[in-house]
């Protein structure tokens, strides 16, 4: 009989053994979210970053290595960016009846993103690569990445950044939404969207389609004016 | 599924080229998105085609970020001297956005008479 010791050293050769863990640790987030009665802060994300973490630091394995596996769920997100086409399609008349609120709240949800946190981390000492990181973390993450390379930040920080921010907007939206007394749909998901990308798009897609439409819009036009706020709001705290 | 998954994959790269040729700011998916719609409006059919893997995909955007996540593990020792503050930032700026985000939308919406239907 093989030991042990041999197997795991042939599979952690290949890409197979990080694939498969992180499928089964997100199923395990998304049991757990489910059997929560869909509680915002039992968030699958989180909970498979966290159990995915925890085994690579208890294996001594480089993120590197886990990455190759990875790489084949991350490089999925360039074409599920391309299919938010099809709710934009499905919504187009919906969204072109609603044009003047769409731009009036993706300014002010994108200045108050990028200015409150610059302000906010700046106010606590910290600047240089860690600011520059900050600055797009509301945007999806392949403009993040892109924004945080061209003014000086670090893009794998970015990367996690971008992921708190996500997980972060999921967690609050709704009982900040609930707090405010918003019951538009159409303005819950487009902030959430503007706010929180990807993760906060996913998570206003589970609550209501019509939502979930209107933060995936959220989220493309901000990717847009995100590249071009951050870095000029980044100069003022330079 | 393979028709699909073959027109998404064709206006990531029609988008990665764009970007690239007329080098703009954006990210070619997000461009590749913007040509689908269009596509989509001069073929509706296109739109029959792309939609269940589309569904599919946005069902489950979530574990997409997963992989991106898990890169924490790299700046475990960065976040451990400014975590607390880049937390409280992340945190702050991401509710008060939602939340004004919200707001705006709303009032603008009722100022200009766009219903909710």
């Amino acid at each position: 009989m093989t030991e042990f010791a041999d197997i795991w050293s042939y599979l952690a050769q290949g890409p197979l053994v990080w694939l498969a863990a992180t499928m089964a640790a997100y199923l395990v987030g998304d049991m757990a979210f489910r059997a929560s009665g869909r509680k915002p802060f039992v968030n699958p994300v989180l909970i498979a970053v966290v159990l995915l973490a925890a085994t690579l630091w208890t294996t001594q394995t480089p993120y590197a290595t886990y990455f190759e596996g990875a790489q084949f769920v991350h490089f999925m997100l360039g074409p599920a960016t391309v299919a938010l086409a099809v709710p934009l399609y499905t919504h187009r008349a919906i969204i072109r009846k609603t044009i003047f609120p769409l731009v009036a709240a993706l300014l002010a949800g994108s200045l108050t993103a990028v200015v409150s946190a610059l302000f906010i981390a700046n106010a606590f000492g910290i600047e240089g690569v860690t600011l520059a990181s900050l600055a797009p973390k509301s945007a999806t993450a392949p403009v993040a990445l892109g924004v945080s390379e061209a003014v000086g930040g670090s893009p794998t920080l970015t990367a996690v950044l971008v992921i708190l921010t996500g997980i972060t907007g999921a967690v609050i939206a709704t009982p900040i939404l609930n707090l405010l007394r918003i019951r538009d749909w159409r303005a819950r998901g487009f902030a959430v969207g503007v706010a929180a990308h990807g993760i906060g798009t996913a998570r206003a897609f589970q609550v209501n389609e019509q939502a979930g439409a209107f933060a995936g819009v959220g989220m493309g036009l901000n990717a847009l004016l995100t590249a071009i706020l951050a870095p000029l709001i980044l100069t003022f705290f330079q | 599924m393979i028709q699909a998954l073959t027109l998404l994959l064709s206006f990531q790269l029609i988008g990665e080229v764009a970007a690239r040729a007329l080098n703009l700011p954006l990210p070619g998916p997000v461009l590749g998105m913007l040509a689908l719609v269009s596509l989509f409006i001069l073929l509706p059919r296109a739109q029959e085609i792309a939609r269940p893997v589309a569904t599919a995909l946005l069902a489950n955007l979530s574990l997409l970020f997963v992989p991106a996540g898990v890169g924490i593990v790299g700046h475990l020792d960065r976040l451990g001297n400014d975590g607390a503050p880049i937390l409280l930032a992340i945190v702050v700026s991401t509710g008060l956005a939602i939340g004004v985000g919200a707001v705006v939308f709303s009032a603008v919406a009722r100022f200009a008479g766009v219903r909710d239907d």
